[in-house]
């Protein structure tokens, strides 16, 4: 299960120059195997408010919980495939992907045959021993969603996972995720600066306001996967999300 | 094609370098043999080769060798052991590193022969007393490189070793900070082997033992001996070097696995 509520969510930075509240008063629901997609104007508070579901950050009101259970610090319940190479250089692929595992004082001999099943869904049998440096970045990409599933977690956070890729490999990439999704089932909440991915990929879009951040609107996608980037339905959607960031973005 | 120019290329450097040696050797010579004249201010290249084959006849060089390997070997032993933990407790815990940093910041720069007086007062004229005067020399660059590979770490290997089950600092430490940190200890360890060695002649100078390069290199300048002088600054340079390179042959495999180009 991975049933995501988020209630009255607010979280402020202290810094010497005062106090910025990066988000007030979030409330969202997010369903068990749903694919939510977080967009917003840069500097709204999309990535903090992953970063709080993922335990990383704490907020200063609010709570966050999964499946009713209230979140207090990291657990491997909650995967995250993080923006920058996350990999740790100095393991190789298998190792990598079966950190998790071991963590958990699963056996070699399991914990590498467990990994070899998320290596396979990500495509990378050949390349189960090299390094993370012999790594493309899409491939080091697909390493780290590995990684996070082998943990079997209720959730999968993904903070704009594709943001560093070129144009080609991003396409593909989202392909593969929404397979992925599609053999695991896994509640998704990505984070993405690209309306057109979100799009893409999501069920709901959740859009949030510039800074302090709110929920300005949630998007319904109702059509199924496979989706026509190219379609007159795809790009109305993508103008309404484009209009309604735009509007959410402070005055300069 | 671009490989035979390549194998050329090397060869032609490697034959350069050896053109350049023999002849830097060959103007020592008539230096030493035309200009100076006095083997007590200059020995040439054969005064030095003729004590050499007489030193090595007395079957002296191997246990000088021996005992100089054994004062460096506690010294960086002893800067490894406590070097390390100190310099992860410094870059990890940040009341650990108030603490000792102000502590570290005053020592450091007193230069490690100025502790000998020290070394003989707690030590004695032991073994001991020679390795820590190594040790002095040694510690501070293996805590310092210890302690900026733990502060450099990149922020988000740690929060994906919380991320996927680590909950201690334990456990972030061992299974994420340390290897992460590895390239940066072997070279603090490259500088402090360096740095050791350059005490080691200093630390054998009071006489600690009855061998030791450093010891002889002080005893033969007591009795006049310069061309033996020369044979044990070569050898103690000689052996700074293959000790450098088995280091870094070690450690260049143990890491390039993982890294890509030149490690240390």
């Amino acid at each position: 299960m991975g049933r995501v509520s988020i209630r009255g969510l607010t979280k402020a930075f202290v810094k010497e120059e005062g106090t910025t509240v990066a988000l007030k008063n979030v409330n969202l629901e997010v369903r068990d195997k749903e694919f939510v997609c977080l967009v917003g104007p840069s500097g709204c508070g999309k990535t903090t408010l992953l970063r709080i579901i993922a335990g990383l950050e704490t907020a200063m009101a609010g709570t966050v919980s999964v499946d009713g259970t209230e979140i207090t610090g990291p657990d491997p319940k909650r995967g995250m495939v993080f923006q920058e190479y996350s990999l740790f250089p100095w393991r190789n692929v298998i190792d990598n992907v079966a950190f998790g595992l071991e963590m958990r004082g699963i056996s070699k001999a399991e914990r590498h045959r467990i990994a070899d099943r998320y290596i396979s869904m990500v495509g990378l049998e050949q390349f189960r021993t090299s390094y993370p440096y012999e790594l493309s970045g899409g491939m080091r990409q697909r390493v780290a969603i590995a990684r996070a599933l082998a943990n079997d977690p209720d959730v999968l956070l993904m903070d704009e996972p594709f943001g560093a890729l070129d144009a080609q490999t991003r396409n593909r990439m989202q392909k593969e995720l929404l397979s992925i999704w599609e053999q695991t089932k896994k509640t998704i909440i990505f984070v993405t600066h690209s309306v057109d991915e979100a799009v893409y990929l999501a069920e709901r879009i959740v859009v949030l306001s510039g800074r302090p951040g709110t929920i300005r609107d949630i998007i319904e996608i109702p059509w199924s996967q496979p989706r026509d980037r190219t379609s007159t339905e795809f790009a109305e959607v993508r103008r309404h999300v484009l209009q309604l960031i735009d509007e959410g973005e402070p005055v300069q | 094609m671009a490989m035979k120019i390549q194998l050329n290329e090397q060869r032609q450097r490697r034959l350069l370098g050896i053109a350049s040696l023999v002849a830097a050797t060959i103007v020592w010579q008539l230096v030493a043999d035309v200009v100076v004249q006095k083997p007590f201010i200059l020995p040439s290249f054969t005064d030095v080769a003729a004590a050499f084959v007489e030193l090595a006849g007395t079957g002296t060089l191997l246990p000088d060798i021996a005992v100089s390997l054994e004062h460096f070997a506690i010294g960086l032993g002893a800067a490894f052991l406590i070097g390390v933990p100190l310099g992860i407790l410094m870059g990890w815990f940040r009341v650990a590193d108030s603490i000792s940093d102000p502590i570290v910041e005053v020592l450091r720069p007193i230069p490690p022969l100025a502790w000998i007086p020290f070394a003989i007062i707690w030590f004695g004229l032991t073994t001991q007393a020679a390795g820590f005067v190594i040790f002095i020399g040694a510690f501070f660059p293996i805590l310092i490189n210890t302690y900026t590979g733990f502060r450099n770490i990149p922020k988000v290997f740690v929060e994906a070793g919380k991320v996927l089950g680590c909950d201690t600092s334990l456990e972030l430490i061992h299974y994420i900070a340390l290897p992460a940190a590895i390239p940066s200890i072997a070279a603090g360890i490259r500088i402090a082997m360096g740095v050791g060695w350059m005490c080691l002649v200093a630390a054998e100078m009071f006489g600690v033992s009855k061998f030791g390069l450093g010891q002889k290199l002080w005893q033969n300048y007591y009795l006049h001996q310069m061309p033996n002088v020369v044979v044990y600054m070569i050898i103690l340079g000689f052996a700074g070097l293959v000790i450098d390179r088995i280091f870094r042959a070690y450690v260049d495999r143990q890491l390039l696995k993982w890294r890509s180009g030149e490690v240390v």
